[in-house]
């Protein structure tokens, strides 16, 4: 029965798509994008990833949204359909897209246990999981412990994207442009999403808070921590202005708070070898090795939350504190 | 072939299209922030296709419950995979639009011919 | 005994529900002004969400994840009529005036 539910919710994918091709208003193709993650957070719960449908509904369905809709406020609205070869566009993708399709006969049936992706190393990280950590949800082991250099990378990006986007718009716009004062003063006018919207904020931050301490127990961990803490900030910034958001948490506690968290988690692997282990080996650092593990991820998913949630508040504030041309 | 094979070949179909609707508006549309929306759809398309491969038949999502012996649980390797690239897509797509923003303020435009022509 | 009892209610609820997410759908495209249809898209926020999640809540028994659906249903009653009052105050506020349409039409109609 449910496989009846996945194929209309792809078939819904399929026609979301073509839409945000066809549409020629940016602010629709925008919402419609939204609605897309929504659906395909929806899809990977279906097959199971329960962490990645958290992380693409929080991150997909909910900030990139709202940085689109910040970059779509400082540019055009409407897009010009013009563009000549458009039908050898069409014609190179229709020829991939048969390629790929007569491709995926030959690939394995879905579901089955044989699969060449299900040998070897799946079956290892299953097993060990309980003997070396003892956390339950395996996700988060694997990100955390087994394969924790390439989440300290991806802390890294998103760091360099964060000071990235903080150079490019920390430059003023050109003399001679006519500028108007970024429009600071919020929904004050609009009394119920306010009222709602004071109700709501401590309830998202303490899911957010949630999310981060349960990240080895349910799906869950640092990054969609990081988001939905965001998430309840960006909501207070767009109803009591940007001003009131930027005294609440100020411009230094975010930079503090992205570098604290990029440092925490270089700091974990450092301390380690301080204590003769390896880099990032958290067997060392309590006395028993599986609390030294459960110490460690407890304590880079806190590096992680923090300097997702300081990235991503600060790319917001340089996006919204961005002069308008008139 | 029964149900659950074309589930499975749907699955790769959809993946196949969505990506080929993404290349499109990639290539043959001319606004910048067009272009940047056909990205992340090419991009969703990817992490759908890896997330198919990890479905084992009868198995749930891999959260080992104590006390329950002999569980058949989903692969969990292609979800990390996915889970850090989820969160770099995001961090490239807002780097794409500061710079979109800062093209935009300094020719006036976002069309790519015009801005092409301007130079 | 009681467990059938449990799933036919939870059956009717749900197909309640489902049901009045359907008028919702088809009153979101075929009637004919903005304002009638932001009344038939909030229908789906109150009403279909208390059938399907009492329907769910049934189903679940009296457990953690009852308390959890409680918790999401709570939270959906509140922000989904405060999105419907955002975008009807935010029409307004832009100048789309309610009736503007049906008045179009009855002028044309008289006109011609």
């Amino acid at each position: 029965m449910i496989i009846v539910f996945a194929l209309f919710l792809l078939s819904l994918l399929v026609i979301t798509a073509l839409a945000i091709v066809r549409t020629e208003n940016l602010f629709v193709a925008v919402m419609l994008t939204s609605i897309f993650s929504l659906l395909m957070a929806a899809n990977f719960f279906i097959l199971d990833a329960a962490d990645v449908a958290l992380t693409e509904a929080a991150v997909g369905a909910g900030i990139t949204t709202v940085i689109f809709l910040s970059a779509l406020a400082l540019t055009a609205e409407r897009e010009k359909i013009s563009g000549a070869g458009w039908r050898i566009a069409l014609l190179v993708v229709t020829v991939l897209a048969m390629l790929i399709i007569y491709a995926t006969f030959d690939k394995p049936r879905l579901g089955d246990p044989e699969a060449p992706v299900h040998q070897h190393l799946a079956p290892w990280y299953l097993e060990k999981t309980p003997e070396y950590m003892d956390i339950p949800n395996v996700v988060t082991a694997v990100l955390g412990s087994f394969r924790g250099y390439d989440t300290l990378g991806e802390v890294f990006v998103v760091f360099a994207a964060c000071i990235g986007v903080l150079f490019i718009l920390g430059v003023k716009p050109g003399e001679g442009a006519t500028i108007k004062a970024p429009h600071s003063a919020g929904l004050k006018h609009h009394l119920i999403p306010q009222v709602v919207g004071r109700l709501l904020i401590p309830f998202i931050v303490l899911f957010g808070l949630y999310v981060q301490f349960h990240g080895e127990y349910g799906p869950g961990g640092g990054f969609q921590a990081g988001a939905l803490i965001a998430t309840g900030v960006i909501l207070y910034a767009l109803l009591e202005g940007e001003d009131a958001a930027l005294r609440a948490v100020p411009r230094g506690v975010l930079l503090a708070l992205v570098i604290g968290g990029a440092s925490l988690y270089g700091g974990v692997g450092l301390v380690c070898v301080w204590l003769g282990g390896n880099f990032l080996d958290y067997s060392v650092l309590a006395a028993d090795p599986v609390a030294g593990q459960q110490l460690g991820i407890l304590l880079i998913e806190a590096g992680v939350g923090m300097a997702v949630c300081g990235a991503l508040l600060s790319i917001f504030h340089a996006f919204a504190a961005r002069p308008t041309r008139l | 072939m029964n149900l659950l094979e074309l589930l499975g070949y749907f699955n790769y179909w959809v993946f196949a299209i969505v990506l080929s609707v993404g290349l499109y508006t990639v290539i043959a549309k001319v606004n910048l922030v067009k272009k940047l929306i056909g990205l992340s759809i090419f991009q969703s398309a990817v992490f759908l296709m890896y997330i198919t491969m990890d479905k084992v038949e009868g198995g749930t999502a891999p959260i080992i419950q104590k006390g329950v012996e002999n569980q058949v649980f989903s692969n969990p390797l292609p979800q990390v995979l996915i889970l850090t690239a989820i969160v770099v897509g995001v961090s490239t797509l807002a780097l794409g639009l500061a710079i979109v923003v800062r093209i935009s303020e300094c020719y006036g435009t976002i069309e790519e011919d015009e801005i092409l022509d301007a130079d | 005994m009681s467990e059938l009892v449990l799933d036919v209610l939870s059956w009717i609820l749900l197909c309640l529900g489902g049901g009045f997410v359907l008028i919702g759908g088809i009153g979101t495209l075929r009637l004919p002004d903005f304002y009638t249809r932001l009344h038939a898209a909030s229908l789906t926020d109150t009403m279909a969400t208390i059938l399907i999640f009492t329907g769910i809540m049934l189903q679940a028994g009296f457990s953690l994840a009852a308390l959890k659906l409680a918790a999401i249903m709570l939270f959906l009653l509140l922000t989904g009529p405060t999105a419907s009052y955002a975008l009807a105050n935010a029409a307004l506020q832009s100048g789309m005036r309610p009736g503007a349409a049906h008045a179009r039409a009855r002028g044309e109609g008289e006109a011609g």
